[in-house]
């Protein structure tokens, strides 16, 4: 939509025409009890010089420290024509361009996207996009309530290998629905989730089993196992997945005989920056059968009445300006400008680039292993295949080891002891394709270096676990 | 415009019901319903074995505009439902009080259906809504 920009004559002439004074008058209709006047409790404005030199202040907090944590949003090489095309006007600025008569080109952006994370997951039907990864395991479950109509417990199997913050945010959203999210344990030498664990469970009504690949230790599950376990038992099967990842891994519609039901994902990885958290998105695939129980916006590809090829929004009775209460969510947008980056991102990119980088993520994290755990005082804590994150144990408590490292301004990784206190001084760590050899040596002679001042003869420090 | 036949009950909420010999009735959505959804795209059936209350959603139409509650006009049980509408939707369009029928079901209690409309008095409901 072009700038229209309108003069104090303008203005004069629509008031004329409308009969008003002013546009003060315009607000006549709020009750005078309703209007705030000066809001108190806000402190005066800053002028544009000293709110620049605030900012300034505080953008110099920002670090740029050499990263190796992931746990959930990877630090991945952005192409610079990514961000071109996304921040050109007629994407950035734009504001819910979902109409067919004015928005083609937003919708046909949508719907390429769709069609490319059904290539990457393997399933039939996509949406839009929803906020994040981990609203986006709270949507998948009560849609897998909603769609497995042969269940009435709401009863969800989620193992422990699914990310924490996933599980929080599930648990605030459905826990008023009447849903309950029932845990599973993981094996404490393999890190993943065993059939034995999902055993117990066996004769019971579950709606649905979540199942995390690679889980939140960056361990690979045993997915055809464990889907083919879920399906035996009438329960619908939840894929939560790196969408990097998939161009390596068997995707979710193809776990087990019949494939998972749903997948959904956190989609940073796919050409949004870190940014210190958000904006990022969410995505969600699921098998035709159950694409009328799916959130979201969802765009479809038709023919006017000219015949003529044309993208619209489909499916739009299930969305919540319509069925109001009865809506598959309350959700009712999507996250149109990382959707840009990320279409465009994968266009770049394109299969074959996607899956150099996941291999290249592999590779290194592999070796960033090796380099650390050379040390007697680091070690595995797994012994399973990992995709690009791996747990490692540290002879010395976490915070002796991440504190002189940030110092060095190296980001040594996620601190797993508070939500996995069992697993001791756990560190998990993670080097993506932007991590060089020597990054990585980098990380080890420093913490080498740690751990040689502390553990000189006198100094009451644990040896390496037998 | 639209009909509304005579040896039909109706409900306020647009459902049809007839009587059927063996006790049973058989429910759909009355013509002016349909007429006003628009082109149906999905019909979701209640599932055979369901129990339902008087006035309780157990079925949902959907048309390119709306998705629309259908509600059981009388308690009872699901006893058939019509899986032909889920290749062919438009049915309801075409043929609401035929072929567009949406399931059959056994009341609990006969007595119910005294409370819903004859075909004249839904005629006169409808005239008061239509303004």
């Amino acid at each position: 939509m072009p700038f229209i920009p309108h003069s104090k004559t303008d203005v004069s002439e629509m008031l004329a025409t409308i009969g008003a004074p002013n546009i003060e008058a315009l607000f006549d209709e709020i009750p005078a009890g309703l209007r705030t006047g000066k809001l108190s409790g806000v402190p005066e404005g800053l002028n544009e010089q000293e709110i620049t030199r605030l900012m300034l202040e505080r953008a110099e907090q920002d670090g740029r420290p050499l990263c190796f944590m992931g746990a959930g949003a990877y630090d991945h090489h952005v192409p610079a024509a990514v961000w071109e095309i996304t921040t050109r006007g007629e994407f950035y600025s734009a504001y819910t361009p979902y109409q067919a008569e004015a928005s083609q080109g937003t919708l046909q952006l949508i719907y390429e996207f769709q069609t490319m994370m059904t290539g990457l997951t393997g399933l039939d039907a996509s949406n839009a996009s929803l906020y994040d990864g981990a609203s986006g395991l709270a949507e998948a479950v009560l849609m897998a309530v909603r769609a497995n109509r042969k269940s009435k417990s709401r009863r969800i199997l989620m193992p422990k290998t699914v990310h924490p913050h996933y599980r929080k945010t599930t648990r605030t959203i459905v826990d008023n629905q009447g849903i309950e999210l029932v845990e599973l344990p993981y094996s404490p030498a393999g890190g993943n989730t065993l059939e034995e664990a999902l055993q117990a469970h066996a004769g019971e009504d579950i709606a649905a089993v979540v199942i995390q690949q690679p889980n939140f230790f960056g361990i690979l599950e045993d997915v055809d196992v464990l889907t083919d376990w879920a399906h035996s038992q009438g329960a619908l099967v939840i894929a939560v997945v790196n969408p990097v990842s998939l161009a390596l891994l068997k995707p979710p519609g193809h776990w087990g005989s019949a494939g998972a039901d749903i997948a959904c994902g956190e989609g940073q990885p796919l050409g949004v920056p870190l940014m210190a958290g958000g904006p990022y998105f969410g995505f969600m695939c699921c098998k035709q059968e159950f694409v009328r129980q799916m959130p979201g916006r969802i765009v479809g590809r038709t023919l006017d009445r000219d015949g003529l090829e044309g993208f619209t929004l489909t499916l739009q009775a299930r969305e919540q300006h319509i069925r109001r209460s009865k809506a598959t969510s309350n959700i009712c947008t999507n996250q149109g400008l990382l959707v840009t980056a990320a279409t465009i991102h994968m266009s770049l990119l394109g299969a074959t680039g996607l899956q150099r980088v996941a291999q290249a993520c592999h590779d290194n994290t592999r070796k960033l292993v090796a380099a650390l755990t050379a040390s007697e005082h680091v070690e595995p804590v797994f012994d399973r295949p990992y995709f690009h994150e791996a747990p490692l144990r540290l002879a010395l408590p976490v915070d002796d080891i991440a504190r002189p490292l940030q110092a060095h301004n190296i980001l040594p990784g996620y601190d797993l002891r508070q939500e996995y206190p069992e697993l001791g001084e756990a560190l998990l760590v993670c080097a993506t394709e932007t991590r060089t050899d020597a990054d990585i040596a980098t990380y080890a002679d420093h913490l080498n270096r740690i751990f040689a001042t502390r553990t000189t003869a006198g100094c009451p420090v644990k040896p390496k676990m037998a | 415009m639209s009909n509304i036949p005579d040896d039909l009950k109706y409900s306020k909420s647009h459902e049809w019901v007839r009587v059927n010999e063996d006790g049973s009735v058989t429910v759909g959505i009355s013509d002016s319903a349909q007429d006003q959804l628009g082109d149906m795209v999905f019909i979701e059936v209640p599932e055979v074995g369901q129990t339902v209350t008087a006035e309780e959603a157990c079925a949902v139409v959907e048309s390119v505009k709306a998705a629309s509650d259908v509600y059981a006009p009388v308690s009872g049980d699901i006893i058939e439902v019509n899986e032909a509408l889920s290749d062919a939707p438009e049915t309801v369009n075409q043929d609401a009080y035929g072929e567009g029928w949406l399931f059959r079901m056994q009341p609990g209690d006969a007595t119910e259906l005294d409370a819903l409309l004859d075909a004249d008095a839904y005629q006169a409901f409808l005239d008061s809504e239509s303004h």
